[in-house]
């Protein structure tokens, strides 16, 4: 129930439409759900919609999350 | 022919026929078998053993990008003929219209399939046309059938693979089935993914140097790369594994893909071949198939191992099993 | 960084791998449960099934709303896409689903595959000769579209467009598992897309009434399993809480204008969920100033309760307490070709990803 996939916003439509990039082929989506979204934002979008926008500075700390080391699985 | 549609009386084998055979079939594949107009093509086939194919086509969207019915119908069949080691020789056409087409479409699709035809050196040599009311053809139906002669040297089956061989996969998946379901969906994937649809016997003409060496080659249409390991692991007995790393695949095919919920290795390929081949010639095979346009992006993507089953060894290093899809692959949201 | 390319770093093998390594060093015995169905997925493709030791279990939960949809539901779909006058626009995942006798694709019915339901918009207002319903099945993640959909068809005037809704909230039915005797789950790995519309709070009482920890977790084969590590953590230091691991999607509010819009357009009802019976609060109906979208109001369909097979255990299959190896229709009277229960035929049910993609044992 949760196949969304991160897009770039390329383009803004009229209607509340944008035009996004996913890795290289892009399509129309509907931006209803979402305040203000620029060019260059990058946005989840499942079934046409985005429905969230993806914060860069949280991606990066995402990111950190992940690669933290473990110091308790170190041993063994 | 004055007529821009195609009436019931088209297929009624009066003037009306014969100005359709002459202006639209025989003016697009012109050719003395054909233009003879006999009941049965004669041919003068070499002593050696022939392959003969049959196919029909059902494709909806006709056309699509990278194109339409009539070069699918075509190299569909020489594809056939060629990855049964044979050289295609002549193709048989029989059309079913329905009433209404439009002839300036048909006459796209039949000067696709001469160009398709002119490209593997094969000649449509007999054909037969029938017209069918409104509604009961769904615009176009193509059967074409295809006989040729087999390779001294090669002998290829889905049974002759063993444990231990390399499986070749002639370049990157995915994009006819794409292209297929973006085009009839009206999914509106830009830029528009084309269909990869093309004759592959001069590629596996290149290679017939290692005959000897090629147990299988099969062309992964419906069901994609997961049915042909599927088809060739139960018909030899044995299992394969490929590498995800190593499958070829463009990067806009995988995002349409994921957009789409669809798995790149079931999507449909009408240009590509599978080889299964002695592993100690697989990399002479490989260099020699990436000489042509058609294989530039050809990779080792596994090799046939003991047990049945055909799995994926993913990139986390750990595996999982590719098995059957039971019907088409849909668009999800899950 | 670009962004490009700390997506890809959430796909990197290295990682992911060093994350697998640290999980099978705990040795106890847990039980997990991925709620949500795209993650059922994902952790077989990606090979996280079978990189797992076999004491870290994880369990499919009920996140797949074709699997639970009632079987009632998909015969009123097929009864209304085969009326002359209607076109039922539904997505791909539910075409295959079987209702008491047929599914929508072996029925003579005039259906639709949808991406989304702004094509349904399209076709009513591009066929006005037609009703064109869409059959509304999906979670939170889903709902909003269909809400701005019917808002703007409103707003249009579009006048032959209507829906039928059989939508399922998340948060009431984990509610419900836990509040069940026969369920043994140490933590959960929440939908990640579901909880970018309705974030974090929603999920609370998990830690704060059952004293379980719960990971709200992305797709990712890094994602996962870091989710998991952050699940395993907790375990250890007895320490339940809920956690977003998808920080760069997810904030703790969730999207608050999807949200509004949901609740516009629909209210919250008492629904029936396959396998866990009759939970409060559990669906959506639509609201009276959008009833007019309603399909009941203009067709009078009624539907037998259908006979479920009695050795059918999907219900207990969603609820984690049983697997698809303890059901005797499993591989016999039930496979993806001509599946018995919902669990089968949706491609990520449990049943259906057990069986393409193999138990670890067998697969590794």
């Amino acid at each position: 129930m949760c196949l969304a996939v991160p897009g770039k916003i390329e383009k803004i439509l009229e209607d509340n439409y944008a035009l996004a990039d996913f890795g290289g082929v892009k399509k129309k989506i509907c931006v209803d759900l979402l305040n203000g979204v620029k060019v260059g934002e990058y946005v989840n979008v499942h079934a046409g919609f985005a429905i969230h926008k993806i914060d860069e500075k949280e991606a990066k700390e995402n990111l950190k999350l992940i690669n933290e080391i473990r110091p308790d699985y170190r041993k063994v | 022919m004055r007529q821009d549609r195609i009436s019931l009386s088209h297929g009624s084998g009066g003037s009306l026929m014969a100005d359709l055979i002459d202006e639209v079939f025989i003016g697009s594949f012109g050719n003395k078998i054909l233009g003879a107009l006999d009941d049965a093509a004669r041919l003068n086939l070499p002593k050696n053993k022939i392959a003969f194919t049959t196919d029909s086509y059902t494709v909806k969207p006709l056309f699509f990008p990278g194109g339409d019915i009539g070069k699918l119908a075509v190299c569909g069949t020489l594809n056939d003929l060629s990855v049964m080691g044979a050289k295609p020789l002549a193709i048989s056409v029989s059309f079913i219209i329905e009433e209404g087409f439009l002839i300036s479409d048909l006459r796209k699709i039949v000067g696709s399939m001469a160009a398709a035809a002119k490209e593997c050196g094969v000649w449509i040599v007999t054909g037969d046309t029938k017209v069918v009311g409104r509604k009961e053809a769904d615009g176009l139906f193509i059967n074409t059938s295809g006989v040729g002669t087999l390779h001294d040297g090669m002998s290829v089956s889905c049974r002759f693979v063993k444990e231990g061989d390399a499986v070749i996969l002639s370049g990157e998946i995915a994009e006819h089935g794409v292209a297929i379901l973006d085009s009839r969906e009206k999914l509106g994937l830009e830029p528009k993914i084309k269909s990869d649809v093309a004759c592959v016997y001069h590629l596996i003409k290149s290679c017939l140097g290692f005959s000897k060496y090629i147990h299988a080659m099969r062309d992964p249409t419906r069901g994609g790369l997961v049915s042909v390991l599927n088809e060739i692991a139960r018909a030899s007995g044995v299992g394969i594994k490929i590498c995800e790393n190593d499958i070829p695949v463009k990067k806009e095919v995988v995002s349409a893909c994921d957009l789409l919920g669809l798995d790149y290795l079931s999507m449909a390929n009408e240009g590509k071949v599978v080889f299964f081949v002695d592993s100690g010639k697989a990399k002479s095979i490989l260099s020699r198939l990436r000489k042509n346009k058609l294989a530039k992006k050809a990779r080792i993507i596994g090799r046939a191992v003991k047990g049945r089953q055909v799995f994926l060894e993913t990139r986390l290093g750990t595996k999982r099993l590719l098995p059957l899809l039971e019907g088409e692959a849909l668009p999800r949201i899950c | 960084m670009k962004y490009d390319r700390i997506i890809e770093k959430f796909k990197d093998s290295k990682i992911s791998q060093r994350l697998l390594k640290d999980i099978n060093k705990v040795k106890d015995d847990i039980s997990l449960m991925e709620v949500c169905g795209t993650h059922t997925v994902q952790i077989f493709k990606t090979g996280i099934k079978s990189g797992l030791n076999k004491n870290i279990r994880l369990l499919s939960g009920p996140g797949c709303p074709v699997c639970v949809t009632a079987a009632e539901d998909i015969d009123k779909a097929i009864a209304i896409a085969c009326r002359k006058d209607v076109i039922l626009c539904c997505f791909g995942d539910m075409i295959r689903v079987p209702g008491s006798k047929a599914s929508l694709d072996s029925a003579s019915a005039n259906v639709k595959i949808m991406y989304s339901p702004i094509e349904a918009l399209g076709l009513a207002e591009g066929r006005p000769d037609k009703k064109i319903v869409m059959f509304g099945v999906g979670f939170e993640t889903t709902i909003p579209a269909f809400a701005s959909v019917l808002e703007r068809a409103k707003k249009q005037r579009v006048n032959n467009l209507y829906i039928l809704p059989v939508f399922k909230l998340i948060p009431p039915a984990i509610r419900a598992l836990l509040e069940s005797k026969y369920v043994n789950i140490d933590g959960f790995i929440l939908p990640g897309h579901v909880s970018a519309i309705i974030g974090e709070n929603d999920y609370r009482f998990i830690a704060r009434e059952f004293n379980k920890p719960a990971v709200i977790t992305g797709f990712e084969s890094a994602d996962i399993l870091e989710g998991i590590l952050l699940l395993l953590d907790m375990i250890k230091k007895r320490k339940p809480r809920v956690k977003i691991e998808y920080s760069r999607s997810v904030d703790s509010k969730g999207n608050q204008l999807a949200k509004k819009t949901i609740y516009r357009v629909f209210e919250k009802t008492d629904v029936d969920w396959r396998g866990l019976g009759r939970i409060k609060n559990s669906g959506l109906r639509l609201r009276k100033e959008f009833n007019g979208f309603c399909v009941d109001k203009i067709m009078n369909i009624k539907i037998k309760t259908p006979r479920n097979n009695p050795k059918c255990i999907c219900g207990s299959v969603i609820t984690g307490a049983r697997e698809p190896s303890d059901c005797k229709l499993f591989t016999k009277e039930c496979v993806p070709g001509h599946p018995v229960g919902p669990c089968m035929v949706s491609s990520e049910g449990t049943c259906a990803a057990f069986y393409k993609y193999g138990d670890k044992n067998e697969a590794g």
